[in-house]
């Protein structure tokens, strides 16, 4: 009973939608896919609270839906193909492991418009947003080289894409540069959001001698895992990953990055009832507000506190660039000559970065 | 060889990070024998560990935390007990609707917690034994839990093979209508039991929000109901070996992180690995069983030649997945054992409804 009205439902839609949509009577439908659990405390909760704006913000004009903890593979599938048969307007897929599901499903309902986080493959239907939190990364990786006794510097990353190369790059680059001492271990979760692995390989990556952990995954599990080894007589300072957390704060959580997609998706959905919504990619960063740097705790001197907040400020006003050269690649060949920055997108771009910069031991896995 | 690994952190690392899975795999061991199959491990774990945490938190206590999980997760138990016992529904559809029932009910509960750290719960400093060298850092400076995962599961060995109460459990496990037809309350002993699964599993959830993490986030579990369920069978529903099996599925995530941390590819220590575990398994067998049987040189050969493969393939420089492999270890090993005991072992009623009137 309920398949048979959501198709009839969903067959009217298809052919009435436009019509109705553009006249106004029917509130806008927007759908959310989502990693993690809105709950995650990082990643998934900050798009969540996002999609809280909106709703705030056109009141009863937008209806929202969610589908959280939605595996990145043929799930995805599943639940967007689900959204645009109940009459979705505007889909918002916020994982980079959706790109290629995205563009499948969008290219079978070619009137329901799609969002894609973080990914860069585009359609007439499919935008593409994303935030330069390598920005951010470099600010974390300014203090981290100033603050870290033991001159190891902890990552736990997620999967070996261009978006978290980029970060574990500018932060290296950063560390360096204040602390030519400085060494990264880097332990590739292969998860967005598992809290037990995640505290794992932190409490890993304290055994082995890092007194800073940078962390791209979502749960707020390292924060704690640090706050527990400071407990038991460590200093290890964290920064927050895509939310503040500031229940971690002033340690062992010293900053954070904070991803604010609210002004985004209020001007999308205006995009789509204004009828004005066309396929575009953004990536914006500290100036436009996209990316926010949390408050800098005071547990880090004072001095150092004071030159992280002078490179945000210069970062946000575009007159530094956090890829500058000179920055030669893991292999020792030239990636950016003095003075020259990195471009988005084209060859060794920022978009597709798949490499190290020099100094880091490490490989990217394969 | 071992890089920056301290061989010591990683092995007491490794007893941590197999409590949670131990404590829920030897509830479900009973469970199993009792004859019934309850696939609600993961809904019983992330309740334990919400419950556990909120109790944590308001009382400030961890251990009344993990009493308070301990009942929680009996109570999710019980509720399938109630279906599949008394009301006769399917085991497998209704244990696969708890799991959904205690993600859901967690996340709801959790609203509030989120963020939010548990009470420190400290290491066990045990006197004198602590202080052996090697042995001492390994296996006794750990926080009580650690030991109370392993009295569990010493404790259903003994309730299992050596008290008259595990003979029935058994009974009613292998054969309900023969247990039954002897006097045996089958359906309170299964309930019984599956509260008691419930229970192990609301400690290892709590393992993980008040220890192990310590935080409480939603899906906080990840998957560790599953592997527990996979332990079990590994363990041919036999505590000695679900011991055993517990430390390799967590001696693996560990040794992963580990090796990544130290930037050690797994092909390097491979060999060694093989080649120290087919050496240990010789010297077992020469000093404690004093003959070499069939078997065990049948066992050493292979782990030698896993060891000779290993390090063929590294001198041939093929490309190697290290994360693949490692995630994927426990599972092999789970399908080897259960090829080598030929799946036998299963308690034989498991998973069949039981009726009196039949």
């Amino acid at each position: 009973m309920l398949r048979r009205t959501l198709l009839a439902s969903a067959a009217a839609t298809t052919m009435l939608g436009g019509v109705v949509m553009a006249d106004g009577h029917g509130p806008t439908k927007l759908g959310f896919v989502f990693v993690g659990p809105v709950g995650d405390g990082g990643w998934t909760y900050e798009h969540n609270q996002a999609r809280l704006a909106v709703e705030a913000e056109f009141g009863d004009a937008v209806e929202t839906v969610f589908v959280e903890s939605v595996p990145e593979g043929p799930d995805a599938v599943r639940v967007m193909t689900q959204m645009a048969l109940e009459g979705a307007d505007l889909i918002f897929t916020t994982s980079f492991g959706y790109m290629d599901q995205t563009i499948e499903v969008a290219a079978n309902f070619p009137d329901v418009r799609f969002e894609h986080a973080t990914g860069y493959k585009q359609a007439d239907n499919v935008s593409v947003y994303s935030a330069r939190f390598y920005e951010g990364r470099a600010v974390q990786g300014h203090i981290a080289g100033h603050i870290t006794e033991s001159n190891i510097v902890g990552y736990i990353a997620s999967f070996p894409i261009p978006e978290v190369i980029r970060g574990i790059n500018a932060a290296y680059i950063h560390a360096r540069e204040v602390n030519p001492d400085v060494e990264f271990k880097i332990i590739w979760a292969y998860t967005w959001f598992d809290p037990a692995k995640e505290a794992e390989a932190a409490a890993v990556l304290i055994e082995q001698g890092a007194d800073v952990i940078l962390q791209h995954t979502d749960s707020t599990a390292p924060q704690a895992a640090a706050a527990a080894a400071n407990d038991a007589g460590g200093r290890i300072y964290t920064f927050g990953q895509a939310s503040d957390m500031p229940e971690f704060g002033p340690l062992p959580r010293v900053s954070s990055i904070i991803d604010d997609w609210a002004p985004y998706y209020i001007a999308r959905t205006q995009a789509v009832m204004d009828d004005t919504w066309e396929s575009m990619s953004t990536w914006d960063g500290i100036g436009a507000g996209m990316v926010g740097i949390g408050d800098i705790s005071d547990a880090i001197p004072a001095e150092v506190k004071a030159s992280a907040e002078a490179m945000v400020t210069r970062l946000a006003a575009g007159e530094y660039h956090a890829f500058t050269g000179p920055i030669n690649k893991q292999d020792g060949s030239v990636w950016l000559t003095e003075g020259e920055t990195a471009s988005d997108y084209g060859d060794d771009s920022l978009a597709g970065m798949s490499f190290y910069v020099e100094g880091l031991t490490a490989e990217i896995p394969q | 060889m071992f890089g920056s690994i301290d061989p010591l952190l990683l092995l007491a690392s490794l007893m941590v990070a197999a409590t949670p899975i131990m404590l829920a795999a030897i509830g479900e061991l009973v469970v199993e024998r009792s004859g019934v199959l309850n696939l609600g491990v993961e809904g019983m774990m992330i309740t334990g560990s919400i419950v556990g945490f909120i109790a944590a938190i308001m009382t400030g206590s961890p251990w009344l935390g993990f009493i308070a999980a301990a009942f929680g997760g009996a109570a999710m138990a019980l509720l399938f007990g109630m279906l599949t016992q008394l009301l006769m529904s399917n085991q497998v559809a209704t244990g696969l609707a708890l799991t959904l029932f205690g993600l859901g009910l967690a996340a709801l509960m959790g609203q509030g917690y989120l963020g939010v750290k548990a009470p420190s719960f400290p290491d066990w400093d045990i006197p004198l034994l602590g202080d052996i060298p090697i042995i001492g850092p390994i296996v006794f400076q750990h926080d009580p839990m650690v030991y109370v995962g392993l009295t569990i599961v010493a404790g259903v060995w003994f309730f299992l093979n050596k008290t008259r109460a595990g003979l029935v459990l058994r009974a009613v496990g292998e054969n309900h209508e023969a247990a039954h037809a002897l006097g045996y309350h089958v359906v309170r002993v299964r309930l019984l039991a599956i509260m008691f699964g419930g229970a192990c599993a609301g400690l290892g959830g709590a393992y993980l929000s008040i220890v192990r993490v310590p935080t409480y986030a939603d899906s906080l579990t990840a998957g560790a109901g599953w592997i527990a369920l996979a332990i079990v069978v590994f363990a041919s529903w036999k505590p000695g070996r679900l011991l055993l099996g517990a430390y390799i599925f967590g001696g693996m995530t560990v040794l992963q992180l580990n090796l990544q941390a130290a930037g050690l590819p797994l092909l390097d220590v491979l060999p060694w690995i093989f080649g120290v575990i087919a050496v240990l398994i010789l010297i077992w067998g020469i000093t404690v069983s004093r003959s070499l049987s069939n078997n065990l040189i049948t066992i050493v050969a292979s782990f030698a030649s896993f060891a000779v493969l290993a390090s063929g393939y590294r001198a041939l420089g093929w490309s190697f997945n290290d994360q693949l492999w490692l995630s994927a270890s426990p599972y092999i090993a789970t399908i080897v054992v259960l090829v080598i005991i030929s799946a036998g072992g299963a308690p034989g009623s498991l998973g069949k409804t039981f009726h009196a009137s039949r």
